[in-house]
């Protein structure tokens, strides 16, 4: 925190306010691996009217009962500062980083896309999924099941490009992140 | 095995006992029923730990509060499951908008029966997450001593607040190891209390140029503790800047004190409106804007640039955008500050701070306060001004319940000590003040404990005078009666064209008789000449008193920031009559609450 940063800004909010727009912002947030953390987590959201457009959880080091939460969320800067400074404060939590401050990270998502059909939509379906580097996990004569790994973008585009030629069913697991680097996250 | 005796095993609520002894708890507020039955065996068979039974478990969460903002210690309440820990909820929110430490204790059937709507059961911790700042079910008997100490560290740690721990009946009964409160923390909750010296040096570099400076303290100042006030007439007293204070901050600073302008907000004083509306620097010192402080938000005092000290780093920028952030404990800043001032001399412009107290010199001057006197009606005002004259000179607490009388208390009862005034703020708790009351008079046996209430309000815990009764505390329960939901109707006035939907009281209770069939005194009052002797009655009275204190009827609060306007414009109660009032606030401001 430098001080000619902190006497800079005037005080006007109301006029930065009109100015803020909403954007999307990915948070990666360690917290105890405790019964009942995810509630926590997703009651702040609800409870606050904040958003949520992906979240993803799994216990990441088992010994010692961590959890590591991936949350996309969109929110002018002011509330993406109020969630941040939200979720630091529950006490579970050991920290918070908004990866889209940050800089540079990676986010994936794996997506399981089933396509039921036959002939020369099978044929381009198949076509297709190679295009993207997806895989036939299951097969039967009238319908794939493809795995696709790869940014959300990149998922979706696949998803509406199968839509054409058969597709009934869609799981995503959404999306987990990680910053570039050598730098590890503090827990 | 540190703290069991000769290593033995202890059963849950042995640990329970053991651990709040070893917290240092004096006072239990509690019902028993079927889940918490081990524990209350406990009580029975030790000495330690004082337990008082209450006739209603939200009046044990508001006597906990009162215990605990009279004292600065931790408020403690025992409840069964079930309807015990959901009666638990109004209260458990109260203390977490108001800031205020509390340890509440649930009984939870067995955990074989957990989830299978067992007879009192509820999901404890599921309804209290969002009212709490954390809770915990104990599922291990292994984990309870541990668990306890931790609550108590999270409840009184940072910005302080209520917690629940959730026992089932069979952790009570099962024997386990004790562990001490020494060195337990909660690994992931360490809060910064010093500050960051660079955002306390730019606070100062700002400050020392302020020409219209103003401090606006909150209660986070009473929450720090005794230091910080003192700190803060240190700090008042260095540099001259007028104080204007928060609902819930009001005793930081002396009334009697030279820079004081009286409490700020939405029935503030004119003086301290005017004077947050037209500063050029603010330092907000432990409160959070709220929007009974802003008013409309786009209008308040445009032309500052402003400091918050806030121990909760959530709390800046929430609504109001701030110029510097310092965030930490309020006495360690504070204490910052003041070396910081006088290591470099620093002074105010003495002109500049001269013109500005001169102006606001005469915004006091306009005497916003003022009210109409009458020889044959007893003004709410006057009751309160007259409660204060006759308790100013004794150790005296007060609590409110909540509505005009709590507003016209803030007014007109003149605070010089921190920990003298429980209101609920954030939440607005009408039943909090009655309560409130006990546990401040369990906390302070030899004290004049005083709720002034409201009628309305007062009947919404009134089973309360009963464990009054019964544990010997004498409250001084002191009703402005004015037979209406007074700060309902005069809103009804004010947005909805004078229909009076459901505000009048109708069959109240005739109080003098309610006082006695609990076993108190009961003392009535309608003539302003009879007052003063009236109220040295009650203070006389041994035991716990309801004065029903007749007050005009029709009396409004004011001054008042409507809805929707700005800190500059404020209706005083001097420029309106009766039937203007519905014309005051326009369409728009209408829909805002």
């Amino acid at each position: 925190m430098n001080a000619a940063h902190l006497t800079g800004t005037g005080s006007a909010y109301f006029l930065e306010e009109k100015k803020q727009e909403a954007e999307a912002h990915t948070l990666a947030v360690i917290a105890e691996n405790q019964p009942g953390v995810l509630a926590r987590i997703i009651g702040l959201f609800a409870g606050r009217g904040y958003n949520i457009d992906s979240l993803t959880v799994s216990e990441t080091e088992h010994e010692k009962h961590v959890s590591r939460f991936t949350i996309v969320t969109t929110g002018t800067p002011a509330v993406i500062a109020q969630i941040k400074n939200q979720l630091e404060r529950m006490v579970p939590v050991h920290s918070v980083a908004d990866l889209t401050v940050s800089g540079n990270y990676l986010a994936r998502e794996l997506a399981m896309v089933k396509v039921a059909g036959k002939g020369d939509k099978r044929v381009e379906a198949l076509r297709l999924a190679d295009a993207f580097r997806a895989r036939v996990v299951d097969a039967s004569t009238d319908s794939f099941v493809f795995e696709l790994t790869g940014k959300p973008d990149k998922v979706d585009q696949f998803i509406s490009l199968m839509v054409p030629l058969g597709l009934v069913e869609v799981s995503r697991t959404g999306v987990a992140a990680i910053l570039r680097g050598p730098e590890a996250m503090k827990g | 095995m540190a703290g069991t005796p000769n290593g033995e095993l202890m059963t849950g609520a042995e640990i329970v006992l053991k651990a709040l002894a070893d917290q240092g708890v004096s006072t239990v507020f509690g019902y028993p029923g079927g889940a918490v039955l081990p524990i209350y065996d406990e009580f029975f068979q030790q000495e330690k730990v004082k337990h008082i039974l209450v006739r209603h478990e939200q009046g044990a969460t508001h006597a906990a509060e009162g215990y605990a903002r009279s004292t600065g210690k931790v408020g403690v309440v025992l409840a069964t499951s079930g309807p015990g820990a959901t009666n638990c909820v109004t209260g458990l929110t109260d203390a977490l908008l108001d800031s205020i430490p509390m340890v509440c204790l649930t009984g939870q059937v067995p955990t074989h029966l957990i989830g299978n709507d067992a007879f009192q059961e509820c999901d404890t911790v599921g309804i209290t997450r969002p009212c709490t700042k954390h809770n915990w079910l104990v599922k291990d008997v292994n984990d309870l001593a541990r668990i306890i100490h931790e609550a108590f560290y999270v409840a009184r740690t940072g910005r302080p607040g209520p917690v629940v721990v959730d026992i089932p009946k069979d952790v009570q009964f099962a024997k386990g190891k004790y562990v001490g409160p020494q060195g337990i923390t909660a690994k992931t909750y360490a809060p910064r209390v010093k500050p960051d010296q660079n955002a306390v040096r730019a606070a100062i570099d700002l400050l020392a140029t302020a020409r219209r400076p103003i401090l606006y303290t909150g209660g986070g100042v009473i929450n720090s503790g005794p230091t910080a006030s003192k700190l803060l007439r240190e700090f008042v007293a260095m540099t001259g800047i007028p104080i204007t204070s928060t609902l819930m901050g009001l005793g930081a600073y002396p009334a009697s004190g030279p820079e004081w302008l009286g409490m700020l907000g939405m029935h503030g004083t004119y003086e301290a409106n005017m004077a947050m509306h037209d500063c050029d620097v603010m330092v907000c010192v432990g409160a959070r804007f709220d929007d009974r402080i802003t008013g409309r938000l786009d209008a308040f005092s445009p032309g500052s640039k402003k400091i918050h000290i806030d121990i909760d780093p959530s709390s800046i920028n929430k609504t109001v955008k701030v110029d510097i952030p310092v965030i930490g404990d309020v006495g360690h800043v504070l204490e910052d500050m003041i070396r910081l001032w006088k290591s470099r001399s620093l002074k105010l412009d003495a002109k500049a701070l001269a013109d500005w107290k001169a102006q606001i010199a005469k915004w006091k001057a306009v005497d916003c306060l003022k009210y109409t006197p009458n020889r044959d009606v007893i003004m709410p005002q006057y009751a309160i001004e007259r409660l204060y004259e006759l308790t100013k000179d004794k150790d005296c607490y007060i609590s409110t319940e909540v509505g005009q009388h709590q507003m016209w208390a803030a007014q007109f009862y003149r605070f010089e000590e921190p920990n003298r005034w429980m209101t609920s703020g954030g939440l607005g708790t009408m039943g909090y003040g009655l309560p409130a009351a006990v546990g401040m008079q369990a906390a302070h046996p030899k004290s004049l404990c005083i709720c002034v209430a409201g009628d309305a309000s007062v009947l919404m815990n009134m089973q309360e005078m009963s464990t009054a009764i019964q544990h010997r505390l004498p409250i001084k329960v002191f009703i402005l009666n004015n037979q209406y939901m007074g700060m309902v109707r005069q809103w009804q006035q004010l947005l909805h064209g004078n229909r009076l939907s459901e505000s009048y009281m109708d069959s109240l209770p005739d109080f003098v008789k309610l006082a006695e069939a609990y076993g108190g005194t009961g003392i009535r009052c309608d003539k302003p000449a009879d007052l003063d002797d009236a109220i040295r009655e009650m203070i006389a009275a041994k035991g716990p008193v309801l004065f029903d204190c007749r007050v005009a009827n029709l009396a409004n609060c004011f001054p008042m920031i409507p809805s929707g306007k700005a800190h500059n414009e404020m209706i005083l109660g001097s420029e309106i009559k009766d039937e203007e009032v519905g014309n005051v606030i326009d369409s728009k401001g209408k829909q805002l609450v």
